[in-house]
């Protein structure tokens, strides 16, 4: 007779310590998120009378809904519906341009013999030395010479422009080996063709994380929209946010806070999305070694 | 199915260094030839000339009636198989094998046609939906002649496409190899380190040392008449023994003992192949046995004949060896070299 015995592990002292760790870290991360719905969920009245709010009131409904179809700002033209796509379009934008720029300029570099190529790529890679922030005046003066303030294209473009893309896309295509370049090359397919038919489906995974991380930076970007955009029209959430805020300064209003905690949240909703949905990619290329 | 023909063809590399001496030699229609010789002796490089994925330097290179140098490897009527198989990672083995059909333009039924019929000679149908990382070793080296066939070429390349398997499989794979290229009856270059290989397949061998081609010439020519100390010692495993010697007189003399050979005086290397050496109380040659390596049907004795080292391929007949034997050299296995430049004389 044979018994089936599951193996049980005595809990040790180290496994609680360790749990206990995460558990508290966990907690740590996510009170804030649970205080941002809780205060939701109260008028601007009880908010602006008693500040955070730690038990859940009826407002939910009408804050959210207010800070989505509400038409809001200077203009009565913006509502958190505009501001939304606003962001995606910016997040999105960023991340595709990125990743086609990133991508074409690594291929010249890794598989092209150019001249002063590896000059080129340290070039490039000694940008990540200057990010916006320390170009945003001369950056300013380009896009708004260009014509490009309050355009979408003025709002992506100068962001578009870094290493890091371009530095992890080398890395990826010099582990490909040599010679499926040759094959491809013996199987008549020029640059363009290689790249798309073989390169590009080589990289899913490689795209897939990039692409997370560059829409999270797109998304949350708040310096370069609050300078170049002064059109309502084109306001993302992430400084939509402390526009209905900013009423506190200018008016004698009450500011409407339960609106702004629910805008928070939406714009924390689709980094969380994204990264969710491209999860199960990066599992799939760990799990798939197609190289 | 095409002749190939090769005149004073060379590699230089920018850096000045000569990866292939000037070479010349023809191959037949429907031949395969196998380039043998050790690490970094040229043997990849002028194969990777006449794919076309290297430039070449100087020379001519004509595949059927054309010269290809400045063609590209699409262009040549070439299909090549890599050492790593190259195959597509997130293609299917259709698409494999279907890509550079469809890159030439080819119409959608004749693709399916060709991968059929392709499949079915290399028995990969099941396989067909399957990628490449779902295939063991020696399905993935057919699926790279599968991809090679389809678009029936002029000349097939191999580099060293048996290296990746275990024993076993090589074997097998190498007869399968044979057996098609004999049946598509294509013309056919086939480079390989391993001496095995290049004698068990090969037409011609063409044996390869330091960028130069060292001897062109059929296996057994190869085995038989080896033109060089090099071409002895790298085919044939374990490898020729070469002794030092001096000839005086019609007489090669080793150490004490002499053996007859007509030549020139002078100092020689006399050689002569482990299983070709007779044990027997009735030789000339005394040895010294050190060590004995058991290979089931035969032995290998490891020892020394007048100081020099010395094996001898006996066969394994279970008696107690003594520690001094006498050795045997038939007339007809010894072949005679120039100590100084190592070449047959």
């Amino acid at each position: 007779m044979t018994k089936i015995t599951r193996n049980k592990k005595p809990i040790r002292l180290n496994d609680i310590v360790d749990h206990a760790i995460l558990i508290l870290g966990g907690l740590l991360m996510l009170f804030p998120v649970y205080l941002a719905f809780t205060t939701t969920s109260h008028d601007n009245i009880t908010l602006s009378r008693e500040g955070l709010q730690f038990g859940f009131g009826d407002q939910m409904g009408h804050n959210f809904y207010a800070a989505m179809f509400e038409k809001g700002g200077f203009s009565e033209q913006i509502d958190g519906t505009t501001m939304l796509m606003n962001s995606l379009i910016l997040g999105i934008g960023f991340a595709v341009g990125k990743i086609v720029l990133s991508m074409a300029a690594a291929y010249a570099i890794v598989y092209f013999r150019l001249r002063f190529a590896t000059f080129a790529f340290w070039v490039i890679f000694t940008t990540i030395l200057l990010p916006l922030e320390v170009r945003i005046l001369p950056s300013y003066e380009v896009v708004t010479g260009l014509g490009m303030a309050n355009t979408y294209g003025g709002l992506i473009v100068p962001l578009l422009a870094s290493a890091t893309g371009t530095f992890f896309f080398r890395q990826f295509f010099l582990s490909v080996p040599e010679e499926l370049v040759e094959a491809a090359r013996i199987d008549g397919a020029g640059p363009g063709k290689f790249f798309i038919d073989i390169l590009v489906p080589l990289s899913r995974t490689m795209i897939a994380a990039i692409f997370i991380i560059m829409f999270v930076y797109g998304w949350n970007q708040y310096l370069w929209p609050t300078l170049i955009t002064t059109d309502e029209g084109l306001f993302t959430l992430v400084r939509g946010i402390k526009q209905i805020t900013q009423s506190i300064y200018e008016g004698n209003q009450i500011p409407e806070y339960g609106q702004a905690w629910a805008l928070a949240i939406i714009a924390m909703l689709p980094p969380v999305v994204i990264v969710i949905f491209f999860q199960s990619w990066f599992v799939k290329g760990l799990v798939e070694s197609e190289k | 199915m095409a002749t190939v023909s090769v005149t004073d063809i060379s590699k230089t590399y920018p850096n000045g260094a000569q990866a292939v001496r000037p070479a010349s030699f023809d191959i037949a229609d429907g031949e395969l030839i196998v380039l043998v010789g050790p690490s970094g002796c040229g043997k990849s490089t002028l194969l990777r000339m006449v794919a076309g994925l290297e430039d070449i330097t100087t020379g001519d290179l004509r595949i059927g009636d054309r010269v290809v140098n400045d063609l590209d490897p699409a262009e040549r009527d070439i299909a090549m198989v890599f050492q790593n198989y190259a195959l597509y990672p997130h293609m299917t083995v259709a698409k494999n094998m279907a890509y550079g059909l469809k890159n030439r333009g080819a119409s959608k039924d004749e693709i399916a046609a060709k991968v059929t019929e392709a499949a079915e000679m290399l028995s990969l149908t099941p396989l067909l939906d399957r990628r490449p990382s779902q295939l063991s070793g020696g399905q993935r080296q057919r699926v790279a002649m599968g991809r090679a066939i389809v678009r029936d070429p002029a000349l097939f390349l191999f580099d060293e496409p048996l290296s990746n398997l275990d024993a076993k499989l090589r074997h097998q794979m190498r007869v399968e190899i044979r057996n098609l290229q004999r049946r598509l009856n294509v013309t056919a270059m086939y480079v390989t380190h391993d001496q095995v290989e290049a004698m068990t397949m090969a037409d011609r061998i063409f044996v390869l040392n330091a960028g130069g081609i060292e001897q062109i010439g059929t296996p057994s020519e190869i085995y038989r008449k080896p033109a060089s100390t090099f071409v002895a010692s790298f085919m044939g495993a374990p490898p020729m023994n070469l002794l030092n010697g001096k000839a005086d007189g019609g007489k090669v003399h080793i150490g004490e003992s002499a053996v007859p050979m007509p030549c020139a005086d002078g100092s020689v290397l006399l050689g002569i192949r482990p299983e070709e050496v007779a044990v027997s109380q009735m030789g000339t040659i005394p040895f010294k046995l050190t060590l004995i390596e058991e290979l089931g049907a035969s032995r290998l004795l490891h020892g020394t004949v007048a100081g020099q080292d010395f094996v001898v391929n006996a066969p394994n007949d279970d008696t107690a060896l003594a520690e001094e034997l006498m050795l045997e050299f038939p007339a007809n296995a010894l072949h005679l070299f120039d100590a100084e430049t190592g070449k047959r004389l």
